[in-house]
């Protein structure tokens, strides 16, 4: 018994799950069994909540507008620079990043290569299927994991990002403890965890980055981009 | 006797004019609602009938409705703004000023935006990894997972290039740090970062730039992007469900199991 959570879809692997053609000749009528599950019309009921998930929102966005103002500084002044000058928010993983490698590298080949990487999660078949990472063929896998993160943390070490060396350990030691996991452990978090396929773990490290270096870029920078504890400004 | 409220609206739904209006006509049978929907070009992008179970919390958190709520509540607030703003250096820093301390509700309008849009960013991101976890983006979803890929790109430039318009020192050192990346493009990044800005500094030319992109590029390209989003969740099945979660089977299919 499977314990994967989904279909595969039609064409995922043809040579185990054929297409099937149906050939419907002019006599007799085509009749199709599919599995009905209770549904609700979209109007009302669905536009209902939708509606009311936006008044919700709506409500607490209006509060936070009553409560706090939108920054304004100055006058754009081109001769007196800010220091720190820092992009929006969501940019500062980026400008953090900018902060030990070359723009060429942090501020275009990396975003270029998340934004490719992000398109074709779809179009790769072991997306699809999504096997846990050591659950088969553990020994090679396990191989090129360590070759491929011992390569990254040198990188990393190199470089002297530790910022985002502390990231890539944690979910390493996850990854570790996963390929020591197996769907029969007593454990319901390990079992989890040996569960969970490549893309998961690029995902989560991605996601895990993402959040560190955007909250050292908001928080933690200050004159010259230097560190700083936000409380004892 | 007397009429209820529900009697007038029925009359009204009756009339000759409204029945020229909406196509679908009156009554509250399944079918006249399945119409409200399809004969409706706004509301045909989406299915007549969706799953019970698709609308748990769990099972998407809202996050792809309540983007959208975000965004529609940008669109009222940015063209109410648009009424009391120039893009022209320095009238564009007054008139934010006069939004500040002048316009009735100028405040309010301006904060609401602001935080409107640092939400935006936020749930549209929260809304992608959500997706992911799901493993949503199985066939036949894979286009709909590049839509939505470009859609976070639409939302960030939307972002970015409304972050300049206040025209303050904050605004200004943040696109100036942000443009400075595109130079670095190999062959082309001058060539880039020229035609972002109109001129090798942010100026009056990028402010204008960043305007029409702002409100009238960026906005038209979303709206063309999340008009194909919605739709392709219709035609690719509905929104993506597990087969674990409990599904409410109906008479017909307990029938057959039973045999």
């Amino acid at each position: 018994m499977s314990t994967k959570d989904f279909v595969t879809g039609m064409d995922s692997n043809a040579r185990k799950a054929p297409r099937r053609v149906a050939f419907i000749t002019r006599r007799t009528s085509a009749q199709v069994k599919a599995v009905d599950e209770e549904t609700l019309q979209t109007f009302p009921e669905v536009l209902f909540r939708a509606a009311v998930a936006i008044e919700v929102m709506a409500i607490g966005l209006v509060t936070m507008a009553l409560l706090f103002n939108a920054p304004l500084e100055g006058i754009a002044d081109p001769s007196h620079t800010p220091n720190p000058a820092k992009a929006p928010w969501y940019f500062l993983g980026l400008q953090e990043m900018l902060h030990y490698f070359p723009p060429v590298v942090a501020g275009v080949l990396v975003p270029g290569l998340v934004v490719m990487a992000l398109v074709v999660i779809p179009y790769f078949n072991i997306n699809i299927e999504a096997e846990g990472l050591f659950l088969k063929d553990r020994e090679r896998r396990l191989r090129i994991f360590y070759i491929v993160t011992g390569a990254l943390v040198l990188f990393l070490v190199v470089f002297r990002v530790f910022v985002a060396l502390v990231p890539t350990l944690i979910v390493a030691a996850f990854m570790i403890l996963a390929a020591q996991s197996s769907p029969q452990s007593p454990s319901a978090f390990r079992r989890y965890l040996a569960s969970k396929p490549l893309s998961y773990w690029i995902m989560s490290w991605f996601l895990f980055e993402l959040v560190v270096l955007t909250a050292i870029g908001t928080f933690f920078r200050g004159p010259g981009w230097s560190w700083v504890w936000p409380w004892r400004s | 006797m007397a009429k209820t409220v529900d009697q007038y609206f029925d009359d009204l739904r009756d009339t000759r004019v409204w029945r020229s209006i909406f196509r679908s006509g009156t009554g509250s049978s399944t079918l006249k609602r399945s119409l409200a929907i399809q004969q409706n070009v706004f509301l045909h992008l989406f299915a007549t009938k969706v799953r019970r179970r698709m609308l748990s919390f769990s099972a998407t958190w809202y996050l792809g409705t309540l983007t959208l709520g975000t965004f529609l509540m940008l669109v009222v607030t940015g063209i109410l703004l648009m009424l009391y703003y120039h893009p022209s250096v320095p009238q564009a820093y007054a008139d934010t000023k006069d939004l500040q301390f002048v316009v009735s509700s100028g405040l309010f309008l301006r904060n609401l935006h602001r935080w409107s849009a640092h939400a935006m960013v936020f749930l549209v991101f929260a809304h992608m990894f959500k997706v992911f976890y799901r493993g949503a983006y199985r066939p036949p979803r894979e286009f709909n997972w590049v839509i939505g890929i470009v859609l976070l790109l639409v939302t960030l430039l939307l972002s970015y290039t409304g972050y300049l318009l206040p025209w303050d020192q904050l605004a200004y050192w943040a696109i100036t740090v942000g443009s400075n990346i595109a130079s670095a493009v190999p062959v082309f990044g001058d060539k880039i970062h020229f035609m972002l800005l109109g001129g090798n500094l942010v100026n009056a030319n990028a402010l204008l730039r960043f305007y029409v992109l702002h409100c009238m590029i960026l906005p038209l390209a979303a709206i063309f992007f999340i008009a194909i989003h919605f739709w392709r969740i219709r035609k690719d099945g509905g929104l993506y469900a597990h087969q674990s979660e409990p599904s409410t089977l109906t008479k017909t299919t307990l029938a057959k199991e039973a045999q």
